[in-house]
């Protein structure tokens, strides 16, 4: 009786192992496929950042003067604080504007939201070169807005908003702004509208319903975008360069002058070591929070 | 008069009008610099004029008649439509082994893919400068399009990986039951609904590429660069309104892309 029961499991087996073999070619198409984008990654991007990275420890030998240098110099400390303080700002600027925005578009028909999403979404695609240059004819010295201010007579000379730290902030914030309405849309657009309902049924006041109820379960958008934002706003070069006067020289700036003035390779190399890291610990954060996919998806379907 | 319960739009019509006219504001802030090069770039006057004093064409015919603003056009649009027709048919090859395959590593993969994203520009930028320098890629068209192509990767794996996720694999795999193969499955079933999500991905692809500059800004040479390495340099030195017809030009371009977009959704969306 014993022996058809081992013959089965041995044919059983046999066919098991088929079967494992069939699903190994199988996947292994499926791993071919993405052969070419991922050799394209590994040799374009991947490699050329490994092999600039290692010149900050290596210059031509071993040394850590550039992390030294980086860490002690005087005049990096405040490269670094200003680096932090900008993006701060403007973390904290997007998040202003941009969670009334997103609380009124997750909260209007389909059909009213089709209407004011292009005026995200057209800002959002326009070339960042474009938008430096038109900020510069808005803000200047006799750039729109002064001129309008001066002829309604509210202020009898021009404000200085270009090439100072409100000229960084308002293009800035402007280029960061879609990505923080488009993080807390994402979150605020799947809270059940029932639960304010059963707030205010139980008495609570719309106020009351909106600070204990809405605001809190609104917050995981509120924390992605926060952490979406300062990570993209660490590494920004052409808003600050454009629009940003000496005292806003961002780290990327630096790591840009050198290279293409100073020729310093190992000191941009260990500069740009620390800013992806400080860049890949936030995103780290954010993607507890929320995916990419998500922050697209949404945008999309 | 009674109110439903639960509508979140503020019922107060205070609060509510605080919140339309905060809004407003808001939408103008960001449709201001668009909309904004359009008077500039139709002046007369070769200083920022606003509204313009008289109407002119001259900023336009300018840029067309200025060799070194159209070569660079011309090597954007080059450049822009190659990146598209190599991102999207290498990213959706990717996409679709990654959003319908279950092999080890994927994880690894897609943070790869994703990764061009979440590093700084800037840092991309020079470690791409150096491998050309010595690979001798600077200034060609070869070397755009694969910096380009780079940065077009996550958006356009992410756009046709949900466009895949949203495609039912039990459709091919019925047409595989029928006696297809998988290649005629692929091609008859899957590659239509895809196509969708592919357009899109190239229109993405094609403006992500034409905006680009970091890249531009290292491996432009006196021979050959993009538009928004002209437009960089032609912001910092000679503040005309040359700048703004270019400008002009551009946002004409971003909106008929987009509407582009949308048009084609619509298209694919009625013939389904």
């Amino acid at each position: 009786m014993a022996q058809p029961k081992v013959l089965a499991s041995v044919s059983e087996r046999a066919n098991y192992r088929e079967l494992f073999l069939v699903r190994i070619r199988e996947q292994s198409y499926f791993f071919l496929l993405t052969l070419p984008a991922i050799v394209l990654l590994v040799f374009l991007f991947l490699y050329p950042l490994v092999s600039f990275f290692t010149r900050s420890l290596f210059d031509p030998s071993w040394t850590t003067e550039h992390y030294v240098q980086a860490a002690t110099g005087a005049a990096w400390g405040k490269i670094f604080r200003n680096t932090f303080e900008i993006s701060l700002f403007t973390t904290l600027g997007c998040l202003f504007l941009g969670y009334p925005l997103a609380y009124l578009l997750a909260n209007i028909s389909n059909r009213r939201r089709n209407l004011l999403l292009p005026l995200i979404i057209i800002p959002f695609w326009t070339s960042v070169l474009v938008r430096a240059y038109a900020w510069i004819g808005v803000i200047g010295r006799q750039g729109v807005f002064n001129v309008a201010l001066t002829d309604l007579g509210l202020i009898s000379s021009p404000l200085a908003l270009l090439y100072n730290r409100p000229g960084v902030y308002i293009g800035m914030i402007h280029y960061l702004l879609p990505f923080m309405i488009f993080a807390i849309f994402a979150v605020m657009s799947g809270i059940p509208k029932t639960l304010l309902q059963a707030a205010e049924g139980l008495g609570a006041s719309p106020l009351r319903s909106f600070l204990r109820v809405y605001f809190p379960l609104s917050l995981p958008g509120v924390g992605a975008g926060c952490l979406l934002v300062f990570s993209l706003a660490l590494g920004f070069f052409i808003t600050p360069a454009l629009l940003g006067g000496p005292k806003e020289v961002m780290l990327s700036m630096i790591i840009e002058q050198q290279i293409s003035q100073a020729l310093n390779w190992g000191f941009a190399a260990a500069l740009s070591v620390i800013l992806l890291v400080i860049t890949l610990g936030f995103y780290l954060i954010y993607n507890r929070f929320m995916s990419f996919e998500r922050l697209y998806g949404g945008e999309k379907r | 008069m009674s109110r439903p319960l639960g509508t979140q739009v503020p019922r107060t019509p205070l609060r509510r009008i605080l919140l339309y006219a905060f809004a407003t504001l808001v939408f103008i802030y960001l449709m201001l610099p668009s909309l904004i090069v359009i008077p500039i770039s139709f002046g007369e006057s070769t200083y920022l004029e606003l509204p313009p004093q008289s109407l002119s064409l001259r900023w336009y015919q300018d840029y067309f008649e200025r060799q070194e603003w159209v070569s660079a056009t011309i090597t954007s649009g080059v450049v822009g439509v190659l990146v598209a027709v190599v991102s999207v048919s290498l990213g959706s090859l990717a996409a679709y082994g990654l959003v319908r395959g279950r092999f080890p590593g994927k994880t690894v993969l897609n943070a790869l893919i994703i990764s061009p994203i979440i590093v700084p520009m800037i840092i991309t930028a020079v470690a791409i400068y150096k491998l050309y320098s010595a690979l001798g890629l600077l200034g060609t068209i070869l070397g755009f399009v694969l910096g380009h192509t780079i940065i077009a990767f996550p958006f356009v794996i992410i756009i046709i990986s949900a466009t895949l996720r949203g495609i039912d694999e039990t459709l091919e795999q019925a047409a595989m039951s029928l006696g297809a193969s998988r290649l005629t499955a692929l091609r008859r079933v899957v590659f239509p609904l895809m196509l969708p999500g592919m357009v899109t991905a190239a229109l993405f692809a094609f403006l992500i590429s034409f905006d680009e500059l970091l890249i531009a800004l290292f491996i432009s040479t006196p021979t050959l660069s993009t538009l928004p390495k002209r437009l960089w340099e032609g912001i910092r030195t000679e503040i005309n309104p040359t700048i703004a017809a270019v400008s002009t030009i551009l946002v004409l371009l971003t909106v008929l892309v987009l509407a582009g977009l949308l048009i084609s959704r619509v298209y694919f969306e009625r013939r389904r």
